[in-house]
């Protein structure tokens, strides 16, 4: 199953389950991170680490070891 | 009866604190919360008849509080912790990231208490292609909603009206906008009756709330509300429901659905994006960093010294003054050397205190301060440290005092302490003088491989050694006394904005004067004792010999100036070594002895705790060359490399230097790092531990490197 971590820079996905630590992912719900949502990998820190997503029209970066815990659905 | 109260809450980032800036004028006070040290600002609302206080509450992504600091925006807004109830909350949102910040506001709207939206960032969403209908969005919160610029004088003015207005005869408190499902609806009835003091219609509010974030660990919540609540989410989850999941759901199905019919987007890509493909390039990011990182690093250590001089050149001209309209003796010397010194001792950090926060105002203002965690976060986070924390980091190499007061920049108070607690192991300027002293006494001008000095190898090895031990320190601190879990990172780039002179002149300005205020006083308090212990007793009778002899050599009828001169200096060395710090020094030699030390140097170590750099003028007047030296001085350096211990081998072999560099390298050796990490951390705890960490850690290292040269055979 694909994760965030794995998107390529403008990459869209559609996400499916959002999981991690129960305070994290709750503020990753409340970010809007919520399932079926589209979401799009906008950069990539010079260092690979972290990423910067946009959901919603707002941008909010995590870490990949985050990202990874939040599987998507890439269309097509 | 005091004023009624306003809060101003929203997301970070929304433009929240120039809004209450503009709202407040110049009325702003700062205050500390109990126990904690976030501020919060409180101020008179401006241009409005009746007095009205408004409180700017630290910036929070929702009511579910993550961090002490979003505790804080809870507290406020629900009366909790000793704060007043708001008579009016004002949220703020930005109008450019409307969504996301729509779910902030339902959270409040839900509350059921008189709620004011001002719609803020307007100019950047219209720039952005963002239209709201804001008529439509009133009707759909069923709370008013005022469109506004932060900067703009008139629109923040016209929003000050509203706000009176509306405190005058508060808008009718709302209903939720949402409707909960059945399920979730029953959840929320059972939890509910828990909050028996809360108005009616903020019960229900308040169950969601819990439902979210009391866990069974909570120790703040009542037991009967913590059984409740886990009662509730292990029947959800027996039935495969999923609380969090729900509740986030339900308020972003309400803003999915009414999204397209409050707002249009015909906006092409941010303008970020593009200066970002440069600033954030592997490459030419990197170069960007280095630059700005050296120009900040350059700004504290070269361009705040002339200005240093100028405060180091009007203490001592004050001084002076003092010496010769006061007649000689102890009030003279007190005021002199103790309270203008003290006065001096504080004064004399403002010059790199304001240049350091011009740079952070500057970059936080911008938005590139957001980019540096985003750009360090990876190394960085392997030692427990925030992206953010390197610019303070940076800055300890030129003092530690500028530095401890830029951990503001982070956001989380564990992250704040535990730079806090590192950073004055960074080489800072006041050490150099001490290790070119030591080094050049100690250490033999030899040159390695035929190139390198062997004085500049090891001055070179005592920054890497300070690195090191930083780093280390970081990641043991963090994972033992400043263990928190290790926090997931949430960050958001803002837009470039250009930096708006008031605002970072406003951020100069209270720094300054918090630490003048808050650390002054206990920096004065300690220079008057550091000067009380070497200035007494007065007159020992061990000087009194010598004084006679320098009276009979004065009256003569042409005083020979040079053996004056030379008396004079020995009569101040006799007097150190008589005062109450000589005698301490004297004290501590069996527990400094192990390391080399003898009552001089300690002596000396005792004296650097007013200021490192004070180790060089008290080395100058215990070998008897006088206090004026710097530790250029070729007698001083003489002087010191012919002293012997009572046996007769000298002192200041290598290896003491060496000891004595670790020593000097790890030690708390500085009141003021101590004064301003207790007006940071807000309390004596901290520092306290600070200081005894460092200080052991020293005493140790000190022994080991002497013990362990020693035993291997060097001297």
């Amino acid at each position: 199953m694909p994760t965030l971590a794995d998107l390529r820079v403008t990459q869209t996905a559609r996400l499916l389950q959002v999981g991690g630590e129960r305070s994290f992912r709750r503020r990753l719900l409340e970010l809007g991170f919520v399932p079926g949502t589209p979401v799009t990998l906008r950069k990539i820190a010079p260092l690979g680490d972290p990423l910067e997503f946009e959901v919603r029209h707002c941008r909010i970066s995590i870490r990949r070891r985050e990202a990874a815990a939040i599987t998507v659905e890439v269309d097509g | 009866m005091s004023a009624p109260l306003v809060a101003l809450v929203g997301n970070p980032n929304t433009g929240k604190t120039t809004l209450f800036n503009g709202l407040t004028g110049s009325t702003v006070r700062v205050g500390n919360y109990p126990g904690i040290t976030v501020e919060r600002s409180l101020g008179h609302l401006k241009g409005v008849e009746h007095p009205i206080d408004v409180l700017d509450v630290p910036g929070a992504y929702s009511l579910v509080a993550r961090s002490a600091e979003e505790r804080i925006a809870v507290d406020a807004l629900l009366g909790h912790g000793g704060v007043p109830s708001p008579a009016l909350v004002v949220v703020v949102l930005d109008a450019t990231a409307l969504e996301r910040n729509l779910y902030f506001a339902l959270q409040v709207i839900e509350l059921g208490r008189p709620t004011l939206i001002a719609l803020n960032q307007m100019d950047a969403a219209e720039a952005a292609g963002v239209q709201i209908d804001c008529t439509a969005l009133s009707d759909a919160l069923g709370v008013p909603v005022v469109p506004t610029v932060g900067t703009d004088i008139e629109r923040v003015s016209a929003l000050a009206q509203r706000i009176a207005q509306y405190v005058d005869k508060p808008p009718r408190p709302p209903a939720w906008p949402w409707t909960p499902s059945g399920p979730l609806q029953a959840d929320v009835e059972a939890v509910a009756p828990h909050f028996p003091d809360a108005p009616e219609g903020a019960r229900q509010a308040l169950a969601l709330w819990a439902l979210m974030s009391v866990s069974p660990e909570d120790s703040g919540a009542p037991p009967t509300l913590r059984t409740t609540v886990a009662a509730r989410l292990a029947a959800a989850e027996g039935s495969g429901r999923d609380l969090d999941l729900e509740i986030a759901q339900a308020r972003y199905g309400w803003i999915d659905a009414h999204a397209p019919t409050l707002l249009t987007r015909t906006g092409s890509r941010r303008l970020a994006d593009k200066a970002d493909r440069l600033l954030l390039h592997p490459v030419v990011g990197f170069g960007a960093f280095v630059a700005v990182m050296a120009l900040c690093f350059q700004a504290l250590f070269a361009w705040a010294d002339p200005f240093i001089g100028l405060v180091e050149g009007a203490i001592g001209a004050l001084a002076g003054g003092a010496h010769d309209v006061l007649p000689p003796g102890i009030a003279a010397d007190f005021v002199a050397d103790a309270l203008i010194g003290g006065v001096g001792n504080v004064l004399v950090f403002l010059p790199q205190i304001a240049l350091l926060f011009l740079f952070i105002g500057l970059m936080e203002d911008s938005g590139y301060m957001a980019r540096v965690a985003f750009l360090m976060d990876r190394i960085m986070r392997k030692v427990g440290l925030h992206g953010r924390a390197f610019v303070p980091m940076l800055s300890g190499f030129a003092c530690a005092i500028p530095a401890i007061m830029g951990t503001r920049t982070l956001e989380r108070r564990r992250d704040r302490l535990l730079t806090m607690m590192v950073l004055p192991l960074m080489t800072c300027s006041a050490r150099l003088p001490v290790y070119t002293l030591v080094i050049a006494a100690t250490v033999p001008a030899a040159t390695v491989w035929g190139v390198f000095s062997q004085q500049s190898l090891v001055m070179l090895a005592m920054y890497g050694f300070s690195i090191a031990i930083a780093l280390v320190a970081a990641a043991v601190m963090g994972r033992t006394v400043l263990k928190g879990k290790n926090e997931p990172l949430l960050l958001e780039l803002p837009d470039y904005r250009i930096p708006s002179a008031r605002s970072v002149a406003r951020l100069v300005w209270r720094r300054s004067g918090d630490f003048v205020r808050e650390a002054g006083s206990v920096i004065l308090v300690f220079t008057v004792i550091m000067w009380a212990l070497s200035a007494f007793p007065r007159e020992p009778d061990a000087v009194k010999p010598l004084q006679a002899q320098r009276d009979a050599v004065a009256a003569q009828s042409a005083p020979d100036e040079t053996a004056l001169a030379t008396l004079d200096h020995q009569i101040a060395a006799a007097k150190s070594e008589h005062s109450y710090a000589g005698k301490l020094g004297k004290a501590m030699e069996p527990v400094m002895s192990p390391l080399g030390f003898d009552w001089r140097i300690n002596v000396g170590v005792l004296g650097a705790f007013a200021a490192r750099e004070v180790y060089v003028s008290t080395m100058g007047v215990i070998y008897g060359v006088g206090g004026e030296v710097d530790e250029q001085s070729p007698s001083l350096r003489r002087r010191m490399a012919e002293a012997k211990r009572p046996d007769g081998t000298p002192v200041h072999t290598p290896l003491t230097g060496l000891a004595l560099l670790v020593f000097f390298a790890l030690a708390c050796q500085c009141m003021s790092t101590i004064a301003v990490v207790k007006r940071e951390s807000g309390g004596w705890g901290w520092p306290a531990f600070l200081f005894t960490y460092m200080t052991t850690l020293a005493w140790l290292a000190a022994f080991a490197v002497y013990q362990g040269g020693r035993a291997l055979g060097f001297s």
